[in-house]
């Protein structure tokens, strides 16, 4: 099973040079810390920053330049700054390549939830109707079950939605996963030390696997 | 050249009087117009509809207008770092309606480009789209979004001149030039304030038309949400 930079390390793996990406907040945001070597990518900060550098040194903070996150960042050479309008321009025009975010619930058919639970929490959705709506290639890194050990990846979401049939890629702590276009999960790869039975039990969706499945190379 | 230079922020929003809708530039507490919403809390005006990518925190940003139930409703996109804000809206206090950061951001740029509406797939099958026009376009689904009217856009920037040129610095520009350009009364706090001529025309980020009032803040405690730092090795 893997922790949430295990997560973030698998995911890595799916970049390819010349990407310009976009990490949400939460586990996406560890990504940064496993790009593979000889793999250049921009990162793209939604509040108006592509070229997102690593924190700044203690001292050197700087209150006007934040992620969007609203951490304290750095810029790299070559980085740009632009406004809100023009940052989700690009992001509804499809210039970012790849998109990864975090979700509470993903459907079997590419559904995601992942900004209210009605009567409890409302933190608004942020650029994330935005992102899924426009994006091209998503993956969602997220739990597959919760500490009651509920699956999380289901037949259809039951919390309010952020957006229809856009997810084609899921990351947990069990697994890799592909949604089909005609529906449905396929397992992909397992975690280290996680069987396939295990996967099947955690997942409400309909979930198609081999009987072998290669474990995650994580290195 | 104009000059819109006002003696500071109570001057700047004198007649921003109750009931009024109006747009606040920043995101998270950064580049938010700090002078104008201490004075908006000391003039006491209520039942605001303010239009804002956040609300700031319980103690700072619009976190204080809230305190002080000056605010009848908030747009916006992003609400997570305000636990006044979560009681208000969960009891039923504060008419809260939430959008998509790129639709919030969008509709700001149709008014000040003078475009009625736009067409966005963001919410399309969510709750978003709820009561509005659906068009189909190459085959995609977009929900029409309208242009924000507001009687005022209060926007922060780093540098302007008294003609209301303005210069944004790194992150604090996020929602401040599409905001200048939506209000019908504009009015920004500048970290420095110039005469005309001093500011290349070049870098003009938000070009003075836009801007009505404008003077120059002070005591900025550009607070940090979240200080992230990595060691020196």
């Amino acid at each position: 099973m893997l922790d949430k930079d295990g997560i973030a390390k698998r995911i890595a793996k799916e970049l390819k040079d010349g990407y310009y990406v976009n990490l949400g907040i939460g586990i996406p945001t560890l990504v940064a810390n496993y790009i593979p070597k000889g793999i250049n990518v921009v990162l793209q900060s939604e509040n108006g920053l592509l070229g997102m550098g690593p924190f700044p040194f203690e001292g050197e903070e700087d209150p006007d330049m934040i992620n969007a996150g609203k951490q304290t960042i750095t810029t790299l050479p070559g980085s740009s700054i632009f406004d809100s309008a023009m940052s989700f321009g690009m992001i509804r025009s499809q210039k970012i390549d790849l998109t990864i975010l975090g979700a509470m619930e993903v459907s079997e058919n590419g559904d995601i939830a992942n900004w209210k639970i009605p009567g409890k929490m409302v933190k608004g959705m942020g650029g994330a109707m935005d992102l899924v709506a426009s994006a091209k290639n998503i993956i969602v890194a997220m739990q597959h079950i919760n500490k009651a050990g509920e699956s999380k990846l289901l037949p259809k979401c039951t919390l309010p939605l952020t957006g229809v049939n856009c997810i084609r890629k899921v990351v947990t702590e069990l697994a890799v996963l592909d949604i089909l276009p005609e529906g449905g999960f396929r397992l992909i790869e397992r975690a280290p030390g996680v069987s396939v039975d295990f996967i099947k039990q955690s997942t409400a969706g309909k979930l198609f696997a081999e009987a072998e499945v290669k474990e995650m190379d994580l290195n | 050249m104009i000059n819109k230079k006002v003696s500071g922020a109570e001057e700047a929003i004198r007649d921003i009087t109750d009931g009024k809708t109006i747009m606040l530039g920043g995101f998270g507490l950064c580049g938010i117009p700090e002078n104008c919403i201490a004075a908006l809390v000391k003039k006491g005006v209520k039942e605001l509809t303010c239009i804002s990518n956040n609300a700031g925190v319980d103690n700072f940003g619009i976190g204080l207008l809230l305190k002080t139930r000056q605010v009848k409703k908030m747009i916006s996109s992003y609400v997570g770092e305000n636990a006044e804000f979560e009681r208000q809206l969960l009891s039923g206090e504060l008419e809260v309606e939430l959008i998509p950061q790129g639709t919030l951001a969008t509709r700001c740029m149709a008014a000040g480009y003078g475009m009625p509406a736009i067409f966005t797939p963001a919410g399309v099958g969510t709750e978003v789209a709820e009561g509005k026009e659906i068009r189909n376009f190459n085959g995609k689904d977009y929900l029409m979004e309208y242009a924000f009217e507001a009687d005022f856009a209060l926007v922060k920037a780093w540098k302007g001149d008294t003609a209301g040129n303005l210069i944004f610095r790194s992150t604090s520009r996020n929602f401040n030039p599409v905001m200048a350009m939506a209000g019908k009364i504009t009015i920004a706090e500048v970290e420095e304030l110039v005469e005309p001529g001093e500011l290349d025309p070049d870098h003009i980020h938000t070009p003075g038309v836009y801007v009505h009032r404008i003077f120059q803040g002070s005591a900025y405690e550009k607070r940090i949400e979240q200080r992230t730092v990595r060691p020196r090795s």
